[in-house]
């Protein structure tokens, strides 16, 4: 991947396939690390298919047998001297707490440090494909604080306009770009 | 700068259009959007056509929306362009260049952009 924020966008997709109704995002920077933690209420994985999950053959498809987004953010976090870590609850055996968090650390300073890029794009994309779904979205550092709750603008919009109308993902893409911009002044 | 007030008067502004965007069948831009598609470099791709039906005027008449991978992944990103009463057209190794020309001829223009279609790609 060019950008970590297409590898945020990639481990949020799983979120989404796993069902989860709420997917928070967070990228914590200091000076040296951007922490990346993406925690959903989806279903969950047993101990069984967590093992598998990093493994690049590994995959839940049945038509194919490859699965290659947590080795990529994998191999993104561990060139820097960094490291990817999964916590997950199965449904069938946590039934009123399942969900995962995926948790990448990645220090900055090193020369394969991948660039964020443009996470603004990752987060309309992901509101983009799933509107119904719930997305908190936080970006900080000492400097910033960015964020984005979709459970706001859906109080606001209401029921009858939908959070991908064309018109409200340029709205949250402009919305989030003048937060960057004003801390960067 | 932006406010969650602004938001509530696009709301009042849009109530009445998408009254409009029920019903009738909609032409449907599909992108493949699982790891290889991203990889490849869908996120930009599927932002141009976004872009560009609120720019051209196309909303209610065009939904542009994700899918998953398609078991194609060396012709990602692809785009399928799914429009009522006609067979599919599965445009490959789309770039925002070639979106914006897509969303011209052929979604405004209903003119196929044969070069690049799988078809054309899997001849060459």
């Amino acid at each position: 991947m060019k950008e970590l924020s297409l590898n945020v966008l990639d481990i949020a997709k799983n979120s989404v396939k796993a069902g989860a109704s709420l997917i928070e995002i967070r990228l914590e920077e200091t000076d040296e690390t951007l922490t990346m933690t993406i925690t959903d209420n989806g279903c969950g994985m047993t101990a069984e298919i967590l093992r598998g999950v990093i493994d690049p053959f590994y995959t839940t498809r049945k038509t194919r047998k490859v699965g290659m987004g947590i080795p990529l953010l994998k191999m993104a976090a561990e060139q820097t001297g960094g490291q990817v870590n999964i916590t997950s609850r199965h449904e069938s055996e946590h039934p009123d707490t399942h969900g995962t968090e995926v948790v990448a650390v990645f220090h900055k300073t090193h020369i394969d440090f991948t660039p964020l890029g443009d996470i603004i794009s990752t987060v309309t994309t992901l509101i983009q494909g799933s509107p119904e779904i719930d997305f908190e979205f936080l970006h900080v550092s000492d400097q910033f604080r960015v964020a984005l709750y979709t459970r706001q603008l859906r109080e606001i919009l209401g029921e009858e306009i939908p959070l991908n109308s064309p018109e409200i993902i340029q709205w949250i893409a402009q919305y989030l770009r003048e937060q960057y911009e004003t801390f960067s002044h | 700068m932006k406010s969650l007030a602004e938001l509530a008067a696009i709301r009042e502004k849009m109530k009445d259009k998408i009254v409009l965007r029920e019903g009738g069948e909609n032409t449907r831009i599909v992108v493949g959007m699982a790891t290889c598609g991203i990889a490849a470099g869908a996120r930009p791709v599927l932002n141009a056509f976004v872009e560009g039906v609120d720019r051209e005027d196309l909303n209610g008449k065009v939904v542009v929306s994700q899918t998953g991978c398609i078991g194609l992944c060396q012709y990602e990103p692809i785009v399928e362009i799914c429009e009522p009463g006609k067979e599919k057209v599965t445009y490959v190794k789309m770039t925002v260049e070639k979106a914006e020309k897509v969303l011209k001829e052929h979604i405004k223009g209903g003119k196929i952009v044969e070069e690049y279609t799988i078809t054309s790609a899997q001849k060459a």
